[in-house]
């Protein structure tokens, strides 16, 4: 059920503020979301001012260092610092995408930084993702067939098939599109969200795939697929410009016409 | 480490709204207000059929200023209601999902509806 409000343990409030070095020039204030099991305390938002001349052009590196010479114990998950391993995926500035990619200047006024939206917080930026990657598993996520492969060769695919998988591979599972979806929000425990629904996309539109009516009669659910109501916040958000909003009409597509 | 205690990250407090998301929670309000306006023409219907007072004391409701909001607030939902379904409609066939058309297309149901909702309007008050 939707719940609008935050519970009375998620509550943010106002943290520590941590001022920038005197002589700094070019001062930015960054707004962290922080929360630790450790204590029995609420979420509060820290402020760290930072020196822009002094930091990297992405807000990752703005945070890297302030774990690394202001706070150690910032939390967050970080790796390729590229956009290609999707571990840094966070709300910024009131839009989920992954931190290396955003621009600190593409943010006016304080850099407001929150974990992924309505999920259970592990610690500081990292949410627990367990619920997203076992609805990624339930879709089965692989290529599934009946037939024998030919002998001595792989399953063939025609460029034309090939083509048709663009814009679902490069899916990195960051989760910014599942958790910038309202109904997600709201029906997280039974809708798959997004992101799932472009990897089920994803091998349903895959030729060698033979698992096409199963993988449809898994979805056929009021939950599942239809609680997408084409809001399209996913897409807004992607930070690989991605279109999960696209698949899943796709997929509500094929469920018509295999009716016939 | 207990996780039953883990909070629950900010969602609707933190998140910048859309006109993605916006557009779309305007669709579910306005069928909201249309069921609620149709409330308000079966009491213009009812007012009729009894007449009398009945219907008087309604016409000076209907003509007021909080009257005329109502009224027009419910055409506009209508009409809102009713582009912005045809736009679901298209989105059905599989067209219209790229972000800039969807944009597009969201604009075109909001003048869409304030024009035939000031379309009506003039007509009504012609007549």
């Amino acid at each position: 059920m939707a719940e609008f409000t935050l519970p009375k343990n998620s509550k943010v409030g106002v943290g520590k503020t941590v001022k920038a070095p005197a002589g700094a020039a070019k001062v930015k204030n960054f707004k962290v979301y922080r929360w630790s099991p450790d204590d029995d305390k609420n979420p509060t938002l820290d402020t760290f001012e930072i020196d822009l001349n002094d930091c990297g052009p992405m807000v990752l590196d703005a945070l890297i260092k302030i774990k690394n010479e202001i706070d150690a114990t910032v939390t967050f998950r970080r790796s390729c610092r590229e956009g290609i391993c999707g571990s840094c995926a966070m709300n910024i500035d009131g839009t989920n995408t992954l931190a290396c990619l955003k621009p600190i200047e593409d943010v006016k006024g304080d850099v407001k930084v929150y974990p992924l939206p309505h999920m259970p917080v592990v610690k500081d930026l990292v949410p627990d993702l367990s619920q997203a990657y076992a609805q990624l598993a339930s879709i089965e996520p692989w290529l599934k067939t009946v037939t024998q492969p030919p002998p001595d060769s792989e399953r063939l695919q025609s460029p034309d098939d090939r083509a048709k998988l663009d814009g679902l591979w490069e899916c990195i599972l960051c989760f910014c599109c599942t958790t910038s979806c309202p109904s997600y929000w709201w029906n997280g425990d039974r809708y798959l969200g997004p992101a799932v629904l472009l990897q089920a996309y994803r091998w349903l539109a895959d030729s060698r795939d033979e698992g096409k009516g199963e993988r449809l009669d898994a979805l056929e659910d009021p939950f599942r697929l239809y609680r997408c109501h084409t809001i399209m916040n996913c897409t807004k958000t992607c930070p690989k410009g991605l279109n999960p909003a696209k698949a899943i009409a796709e997929i509500k597509k094929m469920m018509v016409e295999r009716q016939g | 480490m207990a996780a039953d205690n883990r909070p629950l990250s900010p969602h609707l407090q933190v998140y910048r709204p859309q006109w993605t998301s916006v557009l779309s929670i305007l669709h579910r309000a306005t069928g909201v207000a249309s069921a609620i306006g149709l409330v308000y023409v079966a009491w213009w219907l009812v007012a009729a059929a009894t007449g009398g007072g009945y219907y008087d004391s309604f016409v000076w409701f209907a003509g007021s200023i909080v009257g005329n909001l109502l009224f027009m607030g419910f055409t506009f939902a209508l009409f809102y209601h009713l582009c912005n379904g045809v736009r679901h409609l298209i989105w059905d066939t599989g067209r219209n999902l790229e972000l800039e058309g969807a944009y597009k297309s969201g604009m075109f149901v909001l003048a869409g509806a304030g024009a035939l909702t000031a379309l009506a309007w003039i007509l009504a008050l012609a007549a």
